[in-house]
């Protein structure tokens, strides 16, 4: 299958402000190329997640998108601390956010399970000390 | 229905993006926690929160929510405030609260 784009940002850990930017970027893009509203939806609030943890949890990293005519593959690869227990972090709910975060609105514990329900496909690579590396997979 | 009717009927105030208000709103969400915002709020929702930190115009902007109304009388941040009219995001703001809010939205047939 021809990939028609990838595109490559980093993403700043600490700067909440600007949280979401490269999610937005990506969402521009697919929509200019002409995806389906539903499958950039569902790929806006999965990477959203995914860059806020990486903001909050793991103080930045790199993400990597793939864009092919079917599917669309995002990376976001980060050397925060790990996450010690994943079915637990999967968990709705579960989180270890801090009190200053969740004032801002995060830390509801939704954003693994969200990036489950809105990908078709998620795999969470994590080893403590060094980093996690999430991949969601979306068909077009 | 668009935004600009929804504000003058409701008395609103313009925060941001007011040369946008002939957007067209329907449906309305309630929430001040970003990951159930973001996927409860579909495209062209009025989304009601006293949440106003810049991080809800990258909310609205992704979910292409129609309009944030920030009740209570919460002012949005001036950071907000940028960050909305970059995105072209409306935000409005009322001394009304949630609930009276979305009961007058309901009467309007949102
Ligand atoms: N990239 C990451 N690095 C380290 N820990 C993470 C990462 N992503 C998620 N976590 C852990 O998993 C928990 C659950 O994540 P999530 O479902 O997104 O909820 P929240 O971000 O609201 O806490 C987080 O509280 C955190 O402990
Ligand atoms: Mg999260």
């Amino acid at each position: 299958m021809a990939e028609l784009m990838k595109l490559h940002y980093e993403v700043n850990g600490d700067d909440f402000t600007r949280a979401g930017e490269t999610s937005s970027k990506v969402k521009k893009t697919l929509n200019q190329l002409g995806f389906n509203p539903e499958v950039v939806r569902k790929v806006a609030i999965a990477m959203y997640e995914g860059e806020i943890n990486m903001v909050i949890h793991a103080d930045g990293g790199e993400i990597d998108v793939a864009i092919a005519p079917e599917k669309i593959t995002v990376v976001m690869k980060d050397v925060g601390p790990g996450i010690p227990d994943l079915d637990m972090a999967m968990t709705e709910g579960f989180s270890t956010a801090d009190h200053s975060v969740r004032e801002l609105g995060f830390g509801a514990g939704m954003g693994l399970p969200n990036m489950k329900k809105y990908s078709d496909g998620l795999n969470i690579e994590t080893e403590l000390g060094k980093g996690t590396t999430v991949t969601l997979e979306f068909n077009a | 229905m668009n935004v600009r009717e929804i504000a003058s009927k409701l008395g609103l105030k313009f925060y941001a993006g007011e040369e946008y208000a002939e957007k067209t709103a329907k449906g309305c969400y309630i929430g001040d926690l970003l990951s159930l915002a973001m996927s409860k709020v579909q495209m062209d929702y009025v989304w009601i929160t006293i949440q106003t930190n810049v991080n809800i115009v990258a909310v609205a902007s992704l979910a292409d929510a129609g309009c944030i109304i920030l009740a209570d009388g919460c002012v949005p941040d001036e950071k907000t405030v940028e960050r909305a009219k970059e995105q072209e995001i409306i935000i409005l703001g009322s001394e009304m609260s949630a609930y009276e809010l979305a009961v007058r939205l309901s009467e309007m047939g949102i």
